[in-house]
Parts: structure tokens; sequence; C-alpha cells
């Protein structure tokens, strides 16, 4: 197990650079979740991480060491592929123990440290399996095992998830997690789902065109995301953005499209008039009298709670409640945001305020 | 249509035999072969029993043959000629094929990797393949030339050598000289091949054993053989069946000679039957050669058989 310290390392491919200095600390066993869209610059980062990719400025380390110039080989970590890359003329028993073969480790260890990966995954009954005979879920589990079984100081995982169906990827998801608290081992995972992040991580960085927006515990990025990137990434449903200003006319309000009113706990200082974005999560409006009227849309009930979609001023929003409402599409209802969970964003920037 | 005569209790849809073979799937398939199995009949089953069938009578240019069993094999293993062409198509399919591999998957890997220029390359790499063989033949018979070869010019210029090599006329000259003429013509195909199949092989493969700590020696030797072997496998036994046949190459540049020295078993054949007249004798020196080929066929069939990682399973 080691750190991994990234610190303001770029990458261009020719002139153009698709990561522009990006800086990121990872202690000891922690499980960093790198998320973003596609074509931010997560997956290079990763691969520049295990050695595949050169650096074109800055430095990694892992541990005290900057492997910078040193081969992926002797980088001591293990990486699991987005298509899994197992050895298809190997067996599960040799694709694991294909590491140590080359390490020119003795039979009796090779079989050893197979079987005990095996057993945490629980392969066991398939070692003597080709790859091409397994399912998905089996051979995910197989590309863990390779890893497993190398005892390295860093995991590196590269979107594994994205290949399997709704359900196995949520299983999965579980059993990750679970190999790391067992394992312990330093993980840098990259994905671009931000439940997959939200539910796995120690620290998730949000990463978006090359740059580093936010990174931070699962609940830090939800509770105060920085940017208003941040802030729509981050969470499903994703967050209502109104566009208007700031009044505080003795106590301060939102004044959203077409007139709408809605309510703000504290204005910031100095904010009065300007043009802000206000942003409030699905799951944070109520239905209250004193709220701002709304014409409902659409309605999708999940079972465990309701998502109705809603215009207010003339945009839509969406908003989600635990509690069953009779709600059927072109009523009139008063929605109200909690004032204490709303975000504020600088319209020009982007920024919190 | 005399079915619809009959009485109204049967049922009125009843059509005729004719019909009804064209409903039927077995009949259709039947139909659907004709023409396949026509055509292999034709130029395929036919001419190889006649060949079977020449190559047990007497039979001469412009007369009707007896059958004679297989006297003009028994004549044949007592023929030096005969045995001679054996071991020149066996050394000539042997050096030839290996090498043919060796430079083939050397040109594959290299033109694999990232190179300046590589579509170039490629196309020039094709352009043996591309020359009509009896061309590149001539070319070769110029080449090698007693008076006017290029090398033994550019040799002497050189300072290497005082006296123009004699390549068509001695012996072991003349098989190395062949040999190497189809050496350049078949290179391509194999080199070609052997790339299609190296593109195959998924990168993400040689990171992983780049990331398990392969050298590169240990990808060649764990990861690119293993993947490419089924293709080896089939480039192979075309190369050596289409080395074992060869008869192009060597009827332009040396006609066999000198003393029967680069004669293969194809070209002796054609010499025994057509210019010889010996129809009977020809096909069965022919005919000698079909275990040969059985024998590569089996070899690769039973090589490919083995690879169990590619059967079975999904996708």
């Amino acid at each position: 197990m080691s750190s991994v310290q990234i610190r303001d390392v770029r990458k261009s491919f020719g002139n153009f650079e698709v990561l522009h200095g990006v800086s990121i600390p990872i202690e000891d066993g922690q499980f960093v979740v790198l998320v973003g869209p596609s074509g931010c610059g997560k997956s290079t980062l990763l691969r520049m991480l295990a050695g595949l990719e050169n650096i074109t400025s800055g430095t990694i380390s892992i541990g005290d060491r900057v492997v910078n110039n040193i081969q992926p080989k002797e980088r001591d970590i293990a990486m699991v592929f987005q298509n899994y890359a197992l050895y298809p003329h190997m067996t599960v028993g040799e694709n694991m123990g294909f590491s140590l073969k080359l390490r020119n480790a003795s039979s009796d260890e090779i079989n050893k440290r197979v079987k005990r990966a095996a057993e945490i995954l629980a392969l066991a009954p398939l070692l003597d399996r080709y790859p091409r005979q397994l399912s998905g879920g089996q051979r995910q589990r197989v590309a863990m095992g390779r890893a497993i079984v190398r005892d390295p100081q860093v995991f590196l995982f590269d979107e594994p998830l994205s290949n399997l169906d709704a359900k196995l990827r949520v299983a999965m998801r579980t059993e990750i997690k679970e190999l790391h608290q067992r394992l312990k081992t330093t993980t840098v995972y990259v994905t671009h789902d931000q439940i997959e992040a939200m539910t796995m991580a120690d620290k998730i960085v949000v990463m978006h065109d090359g740059i580093v927006e936010q990174m931070g515990t699962p609940l830090e990025l939800y509770d105060k995301p920085d940017n208003q990137f941040v802030a729509g990434f981050i969470g499903s449903p994703a967050m209502n953005f109104l566009k208007g200003h700031v009044r505080v006319n003795g106590v301060a309000t939102f004044e959203g499209p077409n007139g709408v009113k809605l309510p703000l706990k504290n204005a910031p200082a100095g904010s009065d008039g300007r043009p802000v974005v206000y942003g409030v999560r699905p799951e944070h409006f109520t239905i209250a009298d004193d709220g701002a009227d709304a014409e409902i849309i659409v309605v999708e009930p999940t079972g465990s709670e309701t998502q109705v979609f809603a215009k207010v001023g003339g945009e839509q929003v969406v908003a989600v409640f635990r509690e069953r409402h009779q709600f059927n599409p072109g009523d009139k209802v008063q929605l109200k945001p909690d004032p204490s969970l709303v975000h504020l964003f600088d319209e020009a920037t982007g920024k919190r305020m | 249509m005399a079915v619809m005569a009959e009485p109204v209790a049967v049922p009125a849809r009843r059509s005729s035999l004719w019909t009804r073979a064209f409903e039927s799937r077995h009949f259709l398939g039947a139909m659907f072969m004709v023409p396949a199995v026509a055509i292999l009949i034709l130029f395929l089953a036919y001419p190889l029993a006649l060949g079977f069938w020449l190559g047990m009578t007497d039979t001469k240019i412009g007369g009707a043959g007896r059958f004679i069993g297989f006297q003009n094999f028994v004549s044949l293993a007592k023929d030096s000629v005969f045995w001679l062409s054996v071991f020149n198509t066996i050394f000539y399919t042997v050096t030839a094929s290996a090498v043919k591999f060796a430079i083939g998957l050397y040109l594959a890997l290299l033109l694999n990797e990232r190179l300046p220029f590589k579509s170039m390359i490629r196309a020039i790499v094709l352009l043996p393949f591309v020359v009509p063989t009896v061309l590149s033949a001539i070319a070769f018979w110029w080449i090698y030339d007693s008076q006017f070869s290029i090398i033994s010019w550019v040799l002497i210029k050189a300072g290497l050598i005082t006296r123009y090599i004699d390549f068509l006329g001695d012996p072991w000259n003349a098989r190395w000289s062949v040999v190497a003429a189809n050496i350049w013509r078949g290179v391509p195909f194999v080199a070609i091949t052997l790339l299609a199949g190296l593109q195959t092989i998924s990168p993400s493969l040689y990171e992983a054993a780049n990331l398990d700590g392969a050298t590169n020696m240990q990808r060649f030797r764990h990861i690119t053989l293993p993947m490419l072997s089924p293709i080896i496998a089939v480039v192979m036994t075309f190369s050596v069946l289409m080395t074992f046949t060869d008869f192009q190459l060597i009827y332009t540049i040396t006609r066999g000679g000198p003393i029967n020295s680069t004669h293969l078993m194809a070209t002796l054949s054609f010499q025994r039957a057509i210019t010889g007249g010996n129809l009977g004798e020809g096909a069965a020196i022919s005919n000698a050669m079909i275990p040969f080929l059985v024998a590569a066929i089996l070899l690769s069939f039973f090589g490919l058989q083995r690879s169990r990682w590619q059967q079975g399973g999904r996708d």
C-alpha cells in the first residue's frame, strides 16, 4: 500500500492539451474515484498513473518515488480494464497467475496466491475455464482477481462496470467496495457514473475539460458543490437551476424568471441585484401554501419516491417526494424549496456564492 | 390439376406434386445445391478421378491406354530422376516455407508498429504478390543470367568477387536461386495475412501484460505467438501447399535443369506427360504428390483443433 501524489500534471497530444495542470493528493489506503463526463481526461490521467501514457509535465509519485520515468511493470500497480483484457488463451487460473509466473515465482507460491484470490472472489470452481466460457460478471471478477494476486501498491480501475447490465453493476459495486474494505489497498477508480462515485468513494475528484472542478467526500460534494458544474453533475435527478437576481429588501429573496419569488436564508454580502443562478435539488422541494406557483407536467412514480416535473415561472423543474401525493398533469401546486438547502451560484463564473 | 377433380370431402387445398415438392425443405435444399455440386463434379471430382485412372494406365498422347495397375508406380520407384524430384520438392518446400514464415512474421510485426510512411511500406510489401508469376520469373531469369546478372555485376564492381556467378548452371546454386525467387514471391502473402492477424489482438492485452511485468520478448512469447497461432496454422498450410505444387517459377527459370537438379514433382509430371507424351506416367507422378499434401493438411488440421480456448462460450 502507498500514497499517491499527482502534482500539476499536464498532458498534450500534439498541440492539444487535454489535462491542464491537475493536482490530486491520495492518501494511503484511500478509495479515490475520478468522475466526469467523457472527454474530461480522467482515463488519460489513470493511464498516466499506470505508465501507459507519457506525462507531458508535472510529477506523479507512488509512495516516495517519482514514477514519471519508471516503466509500468516497475510501478507495482495493478489495473482492471474496461474490457477486462483477460488473456483469451489462458485459463482463469493462468490469467491470475501470469504476473507471478513472469516474476519466476515457484508454482507452489503461484497456486497458493491464485487460490487465495479465487476464494475471496468466489472464483474457485472456475479456475480451469477459459475467459470465453465466463459471463460478464465472472470475467470482471477474474480481472479483479488478476489484480489481487499481485498484491500491488495501488489498484487502478478504468470504468470496470460499464460493460455490465444494470443489476450486476449494482452488485459488483458493493463487491468492489467490500473488497477494498477488506484489503485496504490504495485504489483509484475512474467512472462517468456519479452514482458509482457517490456510493464507493472515500474521496471523489470531479473532473471537467481537463481540470479538477472539486474534490472531497461524497457528502461534501453533495452538500457544498463549489460550482454549478459539480452541483449539476452530482446527484440524481440533477439539481434544478433557475436564473434570476438576488433582492435584499429587508428579507433576502430570489427573483427568478417571470417574477417568480423563491426564498433565501440569507443573501451573501453585496449580492443585492446581482445576476445569480439559484440551485435547488429535487429532493429539497416541499408542497407549501407559501411556495411558488407550479403547474405539473409529468408524474413519474418509482414506488419508493415520486418524481414530478413541473413548470415554475415558465422553466421546467423536477421535484422528488418520498411521501405519496395525488398529482395529475395540469394540477396547480405550490412548490417551496427548503431555504437552508438552497445553493447560489454567480451567473458569470458559475462559482458558489 | 387432376387432384382438383377429386371428391369435395378431400381438403380443397391439395396441390400438385410439383408444387408440394417446392414447399419441401429437403427438395428445395437439394435443388439449391445442384449448381455447386455440378461445378465440383465437373471441375474437381472428374479431373481427380481421371488423374487417378490415368495413373493406372499406359496412356500416351494420341492413343487410348490400357489398365496396367500399379506398374507406373513400380517403375517410378526405380527411377532416380523421380526420387531426385521428390528430394528437390521437399527441400524447396521446407527451406522456402521456413524462410517465408520468418521474414513474413518479421515484416508483419514491423508493419504493426507505428512507423512513418506505414501505408506506403505496406503497398511496397505487397508488390511481389501483384506482379504476374511468369513476369517475375522472367525477371529472375535475367537476374540469374550467367552473363548479364545484375548481382554478379554489383559484386564485381564492389570488388567482392572476380568471376560471374553461374547461378543456374550449378545444381546447388540453381536450387538456392529458385528457392530465393519463391521466397521473394511468397513473403507478401505471409506478411499481410499475419499482419491482419496481429491487428485483431487487442492492444489492451499488451497493456495488461506490460503491467503484469512482461518484457517485450515475454509479450511476444506469451501474447502474440499464442494469439496468432490459429492464423499461423492457416497461412503456413496454404504456403506449404502452394510451394509444394509450384510449377510456374521453376518452369520459367530453369525448366528443371541443370541435370534435373531443380525439377519438382509438378514440373517433372508436366515434362513426362505433356512434353514427353506419357500421360499415364505423368499422372502417376502427380498422384504421388497426394500423400504429402494430405499429410500437410492433416498436420495443420490437428494443429488448429488444439486451441480449445477459441471454442465455446458466448460472443
